[in-house]
């Protein structure tokens, strides 16, 4: 039997998650949630772990030289340099709207990169 | 020509407390003005591009700007009317009870605004290596995370390559993750207290997930450096105090600061609002009405909250206060005190009226996992509530029905940790 | 160009030298070697302007104290920098610290210190109602007062140079020569300055400066003094100056009520080795606190807002060292200024420029001297009516920056195009940033204000000249690459 102590970070009340597996994660079982995104999380966390990113762009405003930006859901932790690197060296050109698609399916993760903010000036 | 104004709510802040206030008394027909001194709204939402907003008030996950957009989109439905890149300078309430302020701005210049309600929403500041007197030379390269944080965030510039961060507030640990993911090498986060100061998700994610290390019970004893930082200095603490002999020194280019937040009552102070020397916030009673009448305070000038949801909540309730009082009913008469016994910093509000129902907010000044939270009135304990993680960090909330809050009389509350029962 | 004279050190001394040989038909260039002025010793100053009772007739700095004392009405109306007459007192809380303080009044009457007066407890409490109630008596100077030490000398600075004298910053000397009854002046960087004559105000360097000329040598030793800002909103703020009795080397720790509003508490006094070494201490700040609190009872750490050390240059005697040089042809010395330097400036200028004219400068006075400085505008001293005038000339006035010290975009700007194109050039000429967030909130915003002026891009703007730089480039200048910090699995 394999265990993990986590710590849940769907939300800002941090349960503290116990899990425990076989070989495989298929007979996994998660303790200490206080909702079903707690398990959610454990199980990906396990296996594949990704996180939201966040960072700005630069964009050709003057006033908003640098324009906000996120994952539209987790990306896998060994993408997340890459996707960074690779954000720092765009620009972008105004108006954009909130919600709008940066970044298309980034390296096949079907991750899209969309813009947090909306820039008309 | 001073140009005059009036309105029936005027509101200073157009962060996340200005708006849903405003929002609140827009919608309920109420002519609303929000003032704020940046040309957009939001406030320091704005530089808070990393997600973890809204999930309770917009049941998604979103990051500071999209949950600012939100929120101000919401107000502009609601006709709030908004006066952008204008800061107040003085509010003064009139011999006839109307409150004035008085606002510039570089598009109209100098402006009185009247107004039969006025809403202090003006957030917070964050304390600086000045207020603690860190010692040490003053070189560039030490910055508030927050001021850190806009230079990333909204000018794009690294404002270091090497940095320690002093204080494990969230937004030193946000900003630690922020610089990471710029390129930027942190070395340590430094806290004086036995536990971190911030979110247990924020260490999760901000420090755990880049092995930053979280050096607890250590002080920065030393800044060095001539032009810009060259390193620091940090000592193990022994009940809190530095062990000199024990220092070591970090090689860095930057130091954060991350030691806290101020409410911002300058304003209020010069208006004669009382202020709780516990909050930093005015003293308010239950409608969220300070001393000086017709002056009302909600979100982080009343007091620092760890959400932003919990800002809109309260400021949504303190607004439906202030169309109480427009409607005519009374004002904080017949109201009765409201104390903090053991183990609890502070709580809000600090009166009640006998047959209300009234939220309050407290802060614990302890950590434990199991912690019951007692009001007393008269003797009796009129309610108690379990709370499974109790953090200095994190906001606790009781709801006292007015059905239980029926008697005059001083209201107690304390905590508890679970065991002691 | 051949200068006349050419003034080494842009600090309160270099400064009013300058401004004080403006009047004359000269041509004269300030240099220092900063990135502005009054960035050395002066710029940490306590901002006292001194009655005169510290020190006895018997030395130089107590004639320059007493005679720079009485002009500073004048220069303000001129000026134009913040200083008001608050008075001094000095509290004694003990019968032998009484024996002290009539020392002092004795010897202050005996300086001609105007309406020096002995002061019993009541008296005292009188004058100072945030006095420790145990005081015993003390004396009171109605003279003494405070002045915001950089925004004075800034001020004269700015008439000196308006009034033709050439300013030179970021200019170290590092040697010279003279031939043909000229001093030629190399910089570290490779410029050159000619004049006639020169005068020696380097401060904490005026040792070597004198070596680089081949004059007198003597050793300026530092002697470190820590200071503690609190909030314009304290409660302990006094109305007037208050001193301890003091001790042998230095005045003891005061309780300053500044000019602008701020309360000072400080300095210390001790010597360091190191000229560069203004670091503040945790110990020496509880030192101030227990010596102030028992002065003004209501100081508390919770009002701070900053802190900072000052050097000041002590010769071995202590007195200051003003004075033609005999090994070096027209050359005078100005050195040793420490306490009470700021006081006697004035005269100081006025000093020097008798001795250059002993040594054979022919003073001229010019026929168009623009005595007057244009008076400053500052948002927190305007009315709304005054502030919408300003408004309708230029809208930069009503757009406030710094929310704190209320300075507007306006000051900021005009500070900017004077010449002051660092954070900390900006802060100590408007007060941006220098009040409770410390620059918290405006610092960017100001340094977005500086570039768009002079055209210098944010991230290669600095906190106060030299290897100060604020940022160290733009985003994407540095690759990310969490997975090789410090070697784990990273993100």
């Amino acid at each position: 039997m394999k265990k993990r102590d986590l710590i849940c970070i769907a939300c800002p009340s941090g349960c503290r998650l116990h899990a425990e597996w076989r070989g495989t994660f298929e007979d996994l079982n998660i303790t200490g949630n206080r909702c079903p995104r707690g398990a959610a999380y454990a199980g990906r966390e396990l296996r594949n772990p990704a996180r939201i990113v966040t960072a700005v762009v630069r964009s050709s405003s003057a006033e908003h030289p640098w324009l906000p930006v996120r994952t539209d859901r987790e990306l896998p932790k060994p993408l997340i340099d890459a996707l960074l690197n690779r954000l720092y060296r765009m620009r972008v050109e105004i108006p954009v709207s909130r919600g709008d698609v940066l970044i298309e399916n980034f390296e096949n993760s079907s991750v899209n990169v969309i813009f947090s903010s909306t820039t008309t000036r | 020509m001073i140009q005059e104004e009036k309105y029936e709510v005027a509101v200073i802040g157009a962060g996340a407390a200005g708006l849903c206030a405003a929002t609140v008394c827009a919608s309920a027909g109420r002519n609303t003005l929000v003032v704020d001194r940046e040309e957009h709204p939001g406030g320091i939402l704005r530089q808070c591009i990393h997600s973890g907003f809204g999930l309770r008030y917009f049941k998604e996950e979103l990051t500071g700007p999209e949950y600012a957009e939100r929120v101000a989109e919401k107000a502009e439905r609601a006709g709030v009317r908004f006066r952008f890149g204008t800061t107040v300078v003085s509010i003064r309430r009139e011999e006839n009870g109307m409150l004035a302020i008085t606002a510039l701005s570089a598009a109209e210049g100098v402006r009185i605004i009247r107004a039969d309600a006025l809403i202090l929403a003006m957030g917070c500041r964050e304390r600086s290596r000045g207020n603690l007197a860190v010692p040490g030379s003053r070189p560039a390269g030490v910055f508030t995370a927050g001021a850190a944080q806009r230079l990333l965030n909204i000018e794009g510039i690294l404002p270091g390559k090497k940095a320690v961060i002093a204080g494990s507030g969230d937004i030193g640990l946000i900003m630690a993750r922020r610089l990471t993911w710029a390129g930027i090498r942190v070395e340590a986060v430094v806290e004086i207290m036995p536990y971190p100061a911030g979110l247990t998700r924020n260490i999760v994610q901000c420090l755990d997930d880049f092995h930053i290390p979280l050096l607890l019970e250590h002080s920065l004893v030393n800044i060095l450096g001539h032009g810009r930082v060259e390193a620091v200095e940090v000592a193990p603490l022994s009940r809190g105090v530095p062990v000199t002999e024990r220092k070591f020194r970090i090689d860095c280019d930057t130091v954060l600061f991350s030691v806290g937040l101020i409410p911002e009552n300058e304003l209020s102070a010069e208006a004669g609002v009382e202020l709780n020397p516990a909050t930093g916030g005015p003293l308010v009673d239950s409608s969220y009405e300070t001393g000086v009448p017709g002056i009302f305070a909600c979100g982080n000038v009343l007091h620092v909250h760890d959400l932003a949801d919990f800002v809109s909540e309260e400021a949504e309730h303190a607004a439906r206060m202030v169309l109480r009082r427009l409607d005519g009913s009374s004002g904080g008469s017949g109201q009765f005190p409201v104390r903090v016994e053991s183990n609890l910093k502070y709580v809000v509000p600090n009166r009640f009226l006998p047959g209300c129902g009234t939220r309050f907010a407290f802060r614990s000044l302890i950590v434990c996992d199991d912690g019951v939270l007692e009001a007393e009135q008269n003797g009796k304990i009129l309610l108690s509530k379990r709370f499974s993680c109790v953090r200095p960090a994190e906001m606790l909330t009781l709801e006292l029905p007015g059905s239980l809050l029926k008697e005059p009389g001083e209201l107690r509350f304390r905590l508890r940790k679970g065991e002691e029962i | 160009m051949i200068y006349d004279v050419a003034v080494i050190g842009a600090g309160v001394s270099g400064a009013s030298t300058a401004w004080r040989l403006s009047r004359y038909q000269l041509h004269t260039v300030l240099l220092e070697w900063r990135s502005d002025v009054g960035f050395g010793v002066s710029k940490a100053n306590s901002g006292i302007v001194h009655a005169g009772f510290h020190h006895p007739l018997s030395t130089l700095k107590a004639r320059l104290e007493i005679r720079g004392n009485l002009m500073f009405e004048a220069l303000q109306h001129e000026l134009g920098f913040p200083f008001r007459r608050t008075g001094i007192l000095v509290a004694a809380f003990s019968r032998e610290e009484m024996v002290t303080v009539h020392k002092l009044y004795e010897q202050g009457i005996a300086n001609g210190v105007p309406g020096m007066e002995m002061c019993g407890r009541e008296r005292l409490l009188q004058l100072e109602k945030k006095l420790n109630p145990e005081v015993v008596g003390g004396c009171f100077a109605p003279g003494g007062g405070t002045i915001e030490p950089y925004r004075y000398v800034f001020s004269l600075v700015e008439s000196a140079t308006r009034n033709g004298v050439c300013l030179k910053c970021d200019f170290e000397v590092a040697e010279a020569s003279r031939a043909e009854d000229v001093w030629r002046i190399r910089s570290s960087s490779g410029a050159e300055v000619r004049a006639r004559y020169v005068v020696n105000a380097a401060g904490l360097f005026a040792d070597r400066v004198s070596g680089i000329f081949g004059a007198e040598e003597f050793t300026i030793r530092p002697r470190k003094g820590e200071e503690y800002l609190l909030d314009r909103s304290s409660a302990a703020r006094p109305e007037r100056v208050v001193f301890p009795v003091p001790g042998a080397h230095s005045k003891g720790v005061l309780v300053i009520p500044t000019a602008e509003g701020t309360t000072m508490i400080g300095p210390t006094s001790d010597a360091v080795d190191d000229k560069f070494d203004t670091a503040a201490s945790a110990e020496q700040m509880q030192r101030i606190l227990s010596h102030v609190r028992n002065l003004i009872p209501g100081v508390s750490p919770r009002d701070l807002i900053t802190s900072f050390a000052g050097l000041r240059p002590v010769m071995d005697n202590e007195d200051f060292y003003i004075a033609l040089s005999e090994k070096a042809p027209a050359f005078v010395q100005v050195a040793g200024i420490q306490s009470p330097g700021l006081t006697a400036s004035p005269a100081i200028g006025e000093y020097v420029k008798d001795l250059l004219k002993s040594a054979g400068l022919p003073l001229l006075e010019k026929v168009h001297f623009a005595v007057e400085l244009a008076p400053r505008h500052e948002v927190r001293h305007e009315s709304p009516a005054a502030l919408d005038r300003l408004h309708s000339g230029n809208p930069a006035w009503t757009h406030i920056v710094c929310r704190c010290e209320k300075i507007s975009e306006a000051e900021i700007v005009e500070a900017v195009r004077k010449g002051h194109t660092t954070l900390d050039g900006v802060k100590f000429y408007t007060r941006a940033g220098m009040g409770r967030c410390q620059g918290g909130f405006c610092a960017a915003r100001i340094m977005r204000i500086i570039s768009r002026e002079t055209g210098i891009p944010m991230e290669e703007l600095t906190k106060k000249g030299g290897n100060s730089r604020l940022a160290a480039g733009r985003l994407g200048d540095l690759p990310v690459n969490t997975a090789e910090v410090r070697g784990g699995e990273g993100a």
